[in-house]
Formats: C-alpha cells, structure tokens, sequence
C-alpha cells in the first residue's frame, strides 16, 4: 500500500466527518496560530528594544556628580556639584579607551514661537553629543565648536518641539524661538528617534551650545559642571577598561583617600540595554511557551477524537482486517489521519497567526516580527502533536482483535 | 481425485479459563476440498462460529494443525494471517459490513489496496466483479442507496475480487428477506458453479439446502458431516 494512498484513505475519513474533523483541528489552528502571533509580538518586542538601543548610542557610559550631604541627609546622585569642566578635558585628554565626552547640561523651560508655546528640556552641550547618541540632522545642522566658543544663541530642535510649535507645514530653520526671553534661532532639526526604553519622548528636546547654556539659561559657580557627562568608547570591550580608568582618574583628580566614597558614579548604559535585551528574550519565551501549552491542549483534542474514531469505526477495523489490513495497515491508518489533522491545523493556525499578529500591531501599534524559521517550526511542531498524541488511539486500533472488532455493536 | 483445500486435524479450542473454561471446539478434525459448497450448521454455542473463525483465519487454534492451500497457518503472527486472509479468503457477513458513504466500486477495491494492487487495476477488476454479481449499473453508488439485496451482492463483490481460494459466509442471508435471500444463495451457487468453494455458516435449514455438503456441530464436535443433493442446481460443481 503506497504512502499516497494511505494519505488518501485519511483524509477520506477525515471528509466523512467533516463538522468533527473541524472541531478537532481548531485547538491545533488556536495553538500553532497563537505561537506565531505570541512569538511575532515577543520579537517584534526585541526588534524594539534593538533600535532602542541604537537609538541611545553603543558603547555608551553615563559620569554624574556624586550626591550631595547635609548633615547627614544624602541628596540624590548629581546632586553635588563635585564636577569640573576641567575633569571633562583629563577625561578627555588622559584616558584613551574613551572616544567621545561631551557635557549636558539641562533645565527645563517654557519655549515660545510665534503664537504658540511648549514646555520642553533645553540641553545645553558640545556637538560631540550628536555623535555619541547617533543623532541625524533632517533640516539644517548642528552647531559647531565654533557655536560654542563664541557662545551663539543657536539652537538643534527635536521633531515634538518642532512639531508643536510651528506645525507640520513651516520650515522652521531661520526662525526664532524664545527661551527664558532669549531668542534663538533655529538652525537645525533632529530626525525623528522616538520613545525611549522608558517611555520619554527623545524629540521633545532643544541642544544649545553649552556655553550659551551657562551665561543665558542656567548658570553655575566658576568651573562647576553642573550636569552630567555622556562617554562613548571605541568597543564595547572597552567599556570596563574605561570604567576602571575613569574612576582613578576622577579618584585622584578629587584627591580622595583610600577609605573615601567616589563623589562621583559612572552608569554603564549598555550594559543596562543588554540586561533589557535578556528582558525581551524571556518575555518572548514566556508568551511561546504559554501558546505551545495551547498547542499540547490543542494535541489532547486530536488524541480524544481519534479515540472517539477508532471505537465508533471498531467495525470497519475488524473488516480491514478480515479481509487483509496487517496491524501495521491500521496502525498507519489512523496514525496519519491524526497527522493529516494535525498539519491541516498547523497550516491553517499559520495563516490565522499571521493576520492576528499583524492586526495587534495595526490596532496597538505594536511592532511585529515575523520569522520564517519559527513558522516552519510551529507548523512541523504540529505535526509532531499529530504523531505523540494520534500514537496511543492508533496502537489501539491496530491491536483489536478482527473477531471481537467484527462483532462490536 | 480432487485438491485440498483445507485441513484441519484434531483442533482444539477454549475460551475462558478455570471454571469458566467453555470447550468451543475439542477434536475437530475436518477436510475440505477444492470447490466443495460447504454448510455448517449447529444450534449457538455448538462451536460453529469458532470453527469458521478458524478456518478464516481470524483465530488460532490452542491444539491441533491447520493447513490451508498446503501452508500451516497454526502458528503465523497477525500480520501474516492478514497476508493469508487477503490472499485465500473471501469473507461475506451478516450485515454485510460495508464502508458508510463510500461508494460501491471502493468498497470491493478494498481488498486489493491491502493486496498492493496498483489503481487502474484494481478499478478494472472490482468493476469487474460487480459486474459479475448484477451491479454494474451501481458502481458509484453508496451503501445507503443500496438495497439490502444489493449491499450484500456488493459484499459478494469484495469477497471475489481478490481471486480467493474460497469464500466464508456467515449468515450471510440472516439480514433479508426471503426473496433476496433466495437470490442471494442463487449467486452463491453461481459461483460456487464456476469453480469457489463456498463454506458457509447458518442455522437456517432452507438456506443449508443449497450446499452440496452438510456438516452439523454439536458440543464442539462434528456431530454429521453428509453429502446432499443441492437444491435448485442443474447440475453439480466443477470439481477439479
């Protein structure tokens, strides 16, 4: 008996019944479906937290100012102003894994322009910073070194600022913007990057030269960085080296003892975005798991309606056998009408998989990442279900004994 | 001096154990020729049943040998026995066992799917065979729009397609009427006429009739085994 055959002979049972053979299937469509959408949603998850990532800038390291104490009560960290603009040139200049510093300085501010104003985050800092957080210009351009020598009042607008004050059809570059009743003119505009990992909007952001910060927004005693400092290093390798380096650097610079505290910290972001990553895999695992869970429930349907199907058809199977179906013949039987049942589901869970998850990222503009990989995974996983779960009801079919099974009312 | 179709020598057969133990068949000794019409007949419990189970292959003795077309089959597995069944054994029941919603030409396939027949083949001979049992005109349809006349030729059909040694009919008129009944058994002895043996199981004496042989269970033992003259042939098997 060939294997076309016998594929014939099950899907012909299968068609006999079809209402049933539907049923059956749909808890392999809901499991092998809710694999691909759980799992398109974990990755496009991670895919997120990817250009997150990106987005922050690689191999980046965070410098604050350490904490301030009044007697006794310890304000939070940056609260001191233990940082020097002198401190930011050693680091500079002394340690060599780093390869771009620059300061940020940042208050918040009323922003007028024209008719219309916005509350948003001045960040006073070097063009250095445009480098370090992979931002691009959309209009105009960044300001430059020579911005910050001569302390311009020039400003780098964020997408929300832009679009907030001057609307989506003005060109904003050359206008005027007022900040604590300084004018400023806009001479660049930042390309859109989005949420970040915690929910702020990194558009919603003006960059002015530092200088200008210090003398027009904010000012702070002689010397005094009073912000923190953004390090990026040349690999990622780098970024213990240059922990270690910084600290005795800053140690020595600050003439701290052996026993005294750092008055300063240093926050390794990469680490902290692979610690998110990890985050996403597990998230992405838990939701696969709970929908392969649903695909075991979905294999326990099969095995009880093939349990179903080999009593009500005891007689068919005593008369296969009378007049010549070896157990091997019964046993093929009805193992392949399960996995015919089973890989029908499997396909058809594909496709309901696919438009679910592509509806939950068109309703809540969640990103959605499908792998082929995992399709052709699921959809062989549900065939596995079709063979561990049809195996029982088939061994006991092709074990019946032709007498009793001709007999059976 | 005719061929042997089979042989069964001093089978021995019990159900249950202990106590409960029911002799079915004790000491059964029995020879069937090649183109012999055979009627079994016997009250239930007389062994009967069991005897034509055996002879069918679809059980084993606990003593004795059993020869069928000279192979001993006392002692094969289930899969060979199948083997056996497909090859040398029609088998035509009571309630004509037919596959629901399958159509009459693959319903009498059947057993040359199992046999390994290729499609084209076994489609020219079950039309074949339905053709030799009046059904030509009802190759596609399903059992359910079958007659029960009808529905019992198709089984007919399935039992001759493969080219058996002999055909095994239990009951096989205890769901008709007598009128199909009668024509039921005047196809039996149609065939029986171009060459199968038929061995047949009832307990109905105007059915037994039409057989050339009449053997009687009792207890678990041949109780009479004659022969007669079969009713309505006109004229006696070919005997090879």
């Amino acid at each position: 008996m060939s294997g076309w055959q016998t594929i014939r002979i099950a899907l012909k049972a299968l068609l006999r019944n079809t209402m049933r053979s539907f049923l059956t299937v749909l808890g392999v469509i809901i499991g092998v479906g809710a694999v691909i959408a759980m799992v398109a949603v974990g990755e496009g998850a991670k895919a997120q937290v990817n250009a997150q990532f990106s987005a922050m800038g690689s191999n980046l390291m965070m410098l604050f100012p350490g904490s301030s104490s009044m007697r006794g009560a310890r304000g939070a960290a940056g609260s001191a102003a233990s940082l020097t603009w002198d401190d930011l040139n050693a680091i500079r200049r002394e340690v060599p894994s780093v390869k771009l510093a620059a300061a940020q300085l940042r208050a918040s501010s009323q922003v007028m322009a024209q008719d219309q104003n916005w509350a948003t985050t001045i960040t006073g800092t070097s063009p250095e910073l445009f480098m370090i957080r992979n931002w691009t210009i959309e209009q105009g351009r960044f300001f430059t070194e020579g911005d910050v020598d001569s302390a311009s009042a020039v400003a780098v607008v964020g997408a929300t600022v832009i679009e907030r004050l001057f609307g989506l059809n003005l060109d904003p570059v050359g206008q005027t913007i007022i900040i604590r009743n300084v004018p400023f003119e806009v001479i660049g505009t930042l390309k859109s990057k989005g949420q970040s990992s915690i929910g702020q909007d990194h558009d919603d952001n003006i960059f002015i030269p530092q200088t200008t910060f210090q003398r027009k927004i904010k000012g702070a005693s002689r010397g005094i960085l009073a912000g923190f400092v953004s390090i990026q290093t040349h690999s990622e390798a780098d970024l213990p080296r240059a922990e270690k380096e910084i600290t005795t650097l800053l140690r020595q610079r600050h003439r701290l003892g052996p026993d005294a505290e750092n008055d300063f910290s240093l926050a390794n972001l990469t680490e902290y975005a692979q610690a998110r990553q990890e985050g996403t895999k597990t998230f992405t695992l838990l939701l696969a798991s709970i929908a392969a869970v649903s695909l075991v429930v979905g294999g326990i349907g099969i095995m009880n309606i093939m349990l179903v199907s080999v009593t009500e058809r005891t007689r068919e199977i005593g008369l296969r056998m009378a007049i010549g179906a070896r157990p091997a013949h019964i046993l093929l039987q009805f193992l392949v009408e399960a996995v015919v049942l089973s890989l029908i589901g499997g396909l058809v869970g594909l496709t309901v998989g696919v438009a679910v998850g592509w509806q939950l990222g068109q309703q809540f503009g969640w990103p959605i990442t499908f792998s082929p990989a995992l399709m052709m995974m699921a959809v062989g996983f549900s065939a596995v279900v079709g063979v561990a779960f049809g195996l029982y009801p088939a061994l006991k079919a092709s074990k019946l004994n032709p007498i009793d099974a001709l007999r059976f009312e | 001096m005719p061929h042997t179709l089979l042989h069964l020598i001093e089978i021995q057969k019990t159900y249950g154990e202990g106590d409960n133990a029911v002799r079915a068949l004790q000491n059964v000794s029995l020879t069937v020729n090649q183109g012999e019409f055979v009627a079994i007949m016997g009250a239930s419990g007389s062994g009967k049943s069991t005897l034509m189970n055996l002879i069918g292959c679809l059980d084993k003795p606990d003593a004795g040998q059993y020869v069928l077309a000279g192979q001993n089959v006392s002692a094969l597995d289930a899969a060979a026995l199948a083997d056996i069944r497909n090859q040398f054994i029609g088998f035509v029941f009571q309630n004509f066992n037919l596959l629901p919603r399958t159509s009459a030409l693959e319903n009498v396939e059947l057993p040359l799917v199992y046999a390994g027949i290729g499609a084209d083949e076994r489609r020219a001979r079950a039309t074949k065979a339905l053709t030799a049992v009046g059904l030509a005109s009802r190759l596609h349809h399903h059992p359910n729009q079958l007659s029960g006349g009808q529905q019992q030729r198709v089984a007919i059909a399935r039992a001759i397609v493969g080219a058996p040694r002999v055909i095994l009919a239990d009951e096989p008129t205890g769901a008709l009427d007598s009128q199909t009944s009668v024509e039921t058994m005047q196809l039996f002895q149609k065939l029986w006429q171009e060459g199968i043996s038929v061995i047949l199981v009832t307990h109905e004496h105007d059915v037994a009739a039409y057989a050339e042989r009449l053997i009687t269970m009792r207890d678990g033992r041949v109780a009479s085994d004659h022969r007669q003259q079969p009713q309505g042939a006109t004229q006696g098997g070919q005997h090879v």
